[in-house]
């Protein structure tokens, strides 16, 4: 919202500077985004006045002696086609700042620094100006347009810093507006709180007019009250269009809006200054005289004023004549009923549309304005009503018509209007902020504020004005008296009357930061990255088309298609960020996410998902299977639990080198190494290894840890090497081995060994098992364990002493 | 006899002449007192020798086995010292090669951060509640005051998956979800990920809060300012202060935006606040009357605050990290300046 300082005092006693007003207004809630100084970028430039001026011969240029008054009379080439002496211009003097303008002399590209020069080798010692070199358009101040000279009224006194004269000493507030305060997206709503915080009286503007009497009825039909509660119509004849005064020029300018002619620019004039969109239909254009608001049908089709085509569907409301529609509710009027030159009647419209109705329309119609803008925010009845009233005055006072007495306002059940009765407690509030506000300061806060307030012992009878439809109840009033009070008068206190409760985190939080500290202990990095991917990303890993990780949530409207999916694994992240690393020339490294992976129930999507927690890993450089099955193998002890392996394929991982991972029978996940199919596609050189676990049925599966009496015989170590096929496991082994004796408390291997000596498809295995005894001692049993382990093996899979 | 022993003595005397290794030495020693050694053997010839002449014969043997074997322990001592002399030279290393052994890990900057918000908030009795990510538009915004027309629903890009379901763009949805189901006294802490459509160096389309909620009754504003004091304290340090000023939520009423001052330069203005000497990290206020009624809480017993801090902000901030996506990217170089 851009409210500038002198806008805002016509209608406020400001007495302070702009930087405290700045600061007055942050304290009350309106953030001042960025406070601009009109003249910030001209320095130096003064009144000038051409004394002498002979041309150049052969040149466009002319040598001037330019009277600054008490800063001097410079010689100063001027190529402008209407230097000549006498005129007075503003003159830039060395050393001065101004806005360079391109080759059209319009388009400012930065700021410049005058310097003394030569130009074709006559000295100049200045600059005369126009009005773009000074960032003044004709809207602004007259003939800024013009890109000569801008000339300079005879009286200005030589010497005198232009930009008061220019109307540059000016400054923009460009002001945050929270989202319950619409009523404050106005000069007149920012005007109100200024005069609040300031405790000055707030100057209502004019909305008196006079009006003929016409005979003439015109029919205003609201067939969609849900849309439109409230719809006002007035009609003005005997137009005469005509451009704007200077002075309603300036406002808009000021605002950043251009002017066209004074009917329009009363529209715009009154939008900004109220916070009330209008529109001017040409009466002459309604069929039927008429006006009727309804939805549009199915198909129907509508050219705005800026001549985009719309087909409109029965979303879409619509101000319609006898026949057809002429305006795009609250968003834009309809070409054909376009003010124009030669408009003689009009169609002041005030009204207020339902404010998710416009957003939506303006959305699926990719069509907003600055009307459609403020709708979105909201606007309230108590302007609807006023708005009307001041554009007419505006009619009036600059006579561009005659304001007839034809006044058509449809106020149907929906509408709503009028102050607001509300009874609080004083105590409450004080309990609420837990301070004690004097109620004489309550009651004097909220009569600035212009809430009308009538105290009776505790209870305060209050009025709210018509254009605070935020306020509900006593919080916020209570946070109007804070606001303006003080917010440095709340103290801090910790809970002085609450109960204590015991907090921290719970079992589940707990094991997820053991886990998260085991692993950085070993070396490993927590990434985080985002929850949505693409189906490229599947791609990359070679999921097929029929896999369950496809089987993804979509988001409707994503910021691109990168991120559109919710992911299923966690894999496709983190080996996107194993290769980006890698392209960065990280030659090595080992992370690990601890995220949700989001499974549907169904698709399209009809209950919530399930979200499950994941643990993923990936490690690039130095790194092949067993280090990272080091790592899984990790998570298992620190749930103490005891996983599987089994080989398994994954479409991404090296066929020869990857495992399923059980825990209690269950899937729990996979590990394995890059394919290097996969990694010649992405140019990977270094190894890579991935894993996931399903960090959710794991830490499900938890086993608690619980002291076992420690024996008093001591335990023996025995090693064996074995002969086997060359397709025995490892893992077959040592299941084998554990069934086969109850005393078996750990199977370790030792050695592998491949060779002549064995024969081909063969291999050996060596391991150290260790027998840990329970009762009695074992040292005289453990023969007979070794005997009954080799047999077992032998029997179950051909496994033989070495 | 007398020959004899010096014999041996001599023999002795040539024997060790060159001896340099202590292996050499021993086989010496071996040859001249072990078991069967030289001087050894003399004793053996004790059955030649007269018998009167046995006890100084004796004599002489074993003052000269006293001899030889002093003399050849102190040689060997001697050998000894110079061998590990020279064994500690050879084994001597570079005490400022690197040590071994796994360099630790670290944890992601956001897990720092939210590890610290709870250990300061857990002390004063939150607990910690992790609600769902994907939500639907009750729990994120109807019963947060925020009715489907609320302008306020354009503060927050929202990502929908259907009409209903959405990615939540506050992890506030988690509070509903809470007075669900427990009654007042209720102190939670929530943090989590939460999405919004935007993108660029502030801003991320995934990004994590930490929302905290007491409801009890008698609770005030000057409450909600003193944990925010504690808060801002035991994050950025002792003498940073906090500062309330007027905001809207919808869910909250009075609703504060909360600035602490710089940290940096102790709120005389620097870059890091723009000159301004306070820096903002979140929002706050008082439950809205009407979220606690819709999750069955009476607004005349009870009252309570709210507060919603951005976690990568804070570890913006407090890291001095000058891009959001940099928490995101995940380049090992990054991660790894996050120790401790």
């Amino acid at each position: 919202m851009k409210a500038p300082l002198s806008w805002l005092k016509d209608y406020v006693d400001i007495d302070i500077t702009a930087q405290e007003l700045q600061e007055k207004l942050f304290g009350c809630g309106f953030e001042v985004e960025e406070l601009i100084y009109l003249g910030k970028d001209i320095t130096n430039v003064v009144v000038g006045e051409v004394t002498e001026c002979e041309p150049v011969e052969g040149t466009h240029l002319s040598v001037c002696k330019v009277d600054c008054g008490e800063k001097g009379i410079f010689q100063i080439c001027c190529g402008a086609d209407n230097v000549k002496k006498g005129i007075k211009a503003p003159c830039a003097l060395v050393g001065a700042t101004v806005y360079a303008t391109a080759k059209d002399h319009v388009t400012v590209e930065g700021i410049t620094t005058i310097k003394k020069g030569k130009l074709r080798g006559i000295e100049s010692e200045g600059m005369l100006c126009s009005g773009a070199e000074l960032g003044v358009n004709g809207d602004m101040y007259s003939g800024g347009d013009y890109c000569g000279l801008l000339l300079l009224p005879a009286e200005s006194k030589n010497g005198a810093d232009v930009r008061p004269l220019l109307g540059l000493d000016d400054y923009i507030f460009d002001i945050a507006v929270t989202a319950n305060r619409s009523d404050c997206q106005s000069i007149l709503g920012i005007a109100r709180e200024v005069a609040a915080v300031l405790g000055k009286p707030f100057k209502e503007p004019d909305y008196s007019y006079k009006a003929v009497k016409c005979d003439e009825k015109i029919k205003i039909t609201d067939l969609a009250p849900d849309l439109c509660p409230r719809y006002i119509g007035h009609c003005v004849k005997d137009v005469k269009i005509a451009p704007s005064p200077a002075w309603l020029k300036r406002k808009l300018a000021l605002c950043g809006l251009r002017s066209i002619n004074n009917i329009v620019d009363i529209t715009n004039f009154v939008l900004l200054e109220t916070g009330q969109p209008m529109h001017a239909f040409d009466l002459k254009t309604l069929a039927g005289r008429e006006i009727v608001i309804r939805r549009a049908n199915d198909g129907e089709k509508l050219k705005t004023l800026d001549g985009n085509e719309f087909k409109l569907t029965n979303e879409n409301l619509v101000i319609c004549d006898r026949d057809k529609p002429c305006a795009l509710a609250g968003i834009m009027g309809g070409f054909d009923s376009e003010i124009t030159d030669g408009t003689e009647e009009i169609l002041f419209e005030s009204a207020k549309f339902a404010r998710d109705n416009v957003r939506k329309s303006a959305r699926a119609l990719g069509q907003h304005s600055d009307s459609s803008a403020l709708f979105e925010k909201g606007v309230n009845e108590y302007t609807t009503e006023r708005a009307i009233k001041r554009a007419l005055h505006l009619v009036d006072s600059l006579k561009c018509g005659s304001v007839t007495d034809i006044h058509i306002d449809v106020k149907t059940e929906r509408s709503s209007t009028g102050e607001k009765e509300m009874s609080v407690s004083v105590e409450k509030i004080n309990a609420l902020l837990g301070i004690t506000v004097p109620v004489k300061t309550m009651e004097s806060i909220l009569k600035n504020l212009n809430f009308k307030v009538k105290t009776n012992g505790d209870e305060m009878q209050i009025t709210v004005p018509g254009y605070r439809e935020d306020i509900d109840g006593y919080p916020d009033i209570a946070e109007e008296i804070i606001r303006m009070y003080g917010y440095d008068h709340i103290k801090g206190t910790l809970l002085t009357s609450a109960s204590i409760t015991n907090g921290g985190y719970n079992d589940s939080q707990k094991a997820e930061n053991r886990v998260k500290n085991i692993l950085a202990g070993k070396g490993l990095y927590e990434i985080s990255t985002y929850s949505f991917y693409s189906q490229k990303n599947l791609d990359a890993l070679r999921f097929p088309a029929d896999a369950p990780e496809r089987k993804a949530i979509k988001i409707l409207n994503p910021i691109s298609e990168d991120l559109s999916v919710m992911r299923t694994t966690l894999a496709p992240s983190m080996f996107e960020v194993i290769v980006r690393n890698l392209r960065r020339g990280n030659t090595d490294g080992a992370l690990f996410e601890l995220a949700k992976i989001y499974l549907p129930h169904e698709l399209p999507l009809k209950t919530f998902p399930e979200e499950r927690r994941t643990l993923c890993f990936g490690m690039w450089g130095k790194c092949d299977f067993f280090l990272m099955k080091g790592l899984t193998e990790c998570v298992a002890d620190a749930f103490n639990l005891k996983f599987t392996y089994e080989p398994c394929e994954k479409p991404f991982l090296h066929p020869g080198m990857t495992a399923e991972i059980k825990c209690n029978g269950e899937h729990a996940g996979y590990l394995g190494v890059l394919a290097p199919t996969v990694a010649e596609e992405f140019a990977i050189e270094k190894p890579v290894a991935l894993a996931e676990l399903d960090y959710e049925l794991i830490a499900a599966q938890a086993n608690g840890f619980k002291y076992v009496p420690l024996s008093s015989h001591p335990q023996v170590m025995r090693d064996l090497a074995l002969v086997c096929g060359r397709e025995i496991t490892c893992g077959e082994i040592e299941r084998e081995i554990f069934s086969a004796c109850k005393y078996v408390s750990e199977v370790k291997l030792f050695d592998v060994y491949y060779g002549a000596q064995i024969g081909e498809n063969k291999k050996s295995m060596a391991f150290t098992i260790t027998f840990s005894p329970k009762d009695e001692p074992i040292e005289d049993k453990v023969d007979g364990f070794i005997k009954k382990i080799l047999n077992n093996l032998k029997f179950k899979l051909d496994v033989n002493l070495r | 006899m007398q020959k004899k022993i010096e014999e041996i003595e001599k023999s002795i005397d040539e024997a060790v002449k060159d001896v340099q290794s202590s292996k050499t030495l021993y086989e010496i020693k071996m040859r001249f007192l072990g078991k069967t050694g030289e001087i050894s053997s003399l004793l053996k010839n004790l059955r030649d020798i007269p018998p009167e002449e046995r006890p100084s014969f004796g004599k002489l043997v074993n003052a000269l086995k006293q001899r030889a074997s002093e003399r050849l322990d102190e040689l060997e001592a001697a050998i000894k010292r110079v061998e590990l002399g020279k064994k500690y030279f050879r084994e001597k290393i570079d005490v400022t090669l690197p040590g071994r052994c796994t360099p630790d890990g670290a944890f992601h900057p956001n897990t720092l951060i939210r590890n610290e918000l709870i250990s300061v908030f857990a002390g004063m009795g939150f607990e910690i509640y992790e609600g769902p990510e994907i939500e639907n538009d009750y729990y994120n915004f109807t019963a947060l005051n925020t009715p489907s027309d609320h302008p306020a629903r354009d503060m927050q890009d929202t990502f929908y998956i259907t009409e209903d379901l959405l990615l939540r763009t506050q992890t506030s949805a988690g509070q509903i979800r809470v007075m669900e189901n427990k009654k007042p006294p209720i102190k939670i802490l929530s943090p989590g990920k939460v999405y919004r459509s935007d993108d660029d160096a502030t801003h991320s389309p995934m990004f994590s809060q930490m929302e905290g909620l007491v409801v009890d009754k008698g609770i005030t504003l000057c409450d909600l300012k003193g944990m925010l004091d504690e808060f801002a304290k035991k994050i950025f340090g002792e003498g940073v202060k906090t500062r309330l000023r007027p905001s809207y939520f919808p869910f909250t009423e009075p609703s504060v935006e909360v600035d602490v001052s710089c940290f940096e330069c102790g709120g005389k203005g620097c870059r890091l606040c723009k000159g301004t000497g306070w820096i903002e990290v979140l929002g706050a206020g008082m439950v809205n009357r009407r979220v606690l009624e819709g999750c069955g809480v009476d607004p005349d017993v009870y009252t309570g605050f709210a507060f919603g801090m951005g976690i990568e902000r804070i570890a913006m901030l407090k890291y001095g990290i000058n891009n959001m996506k940099l928490l995101f990217e995940s380049d090992v170089r990054f991660l790894k300046q996050f120790k401790g």
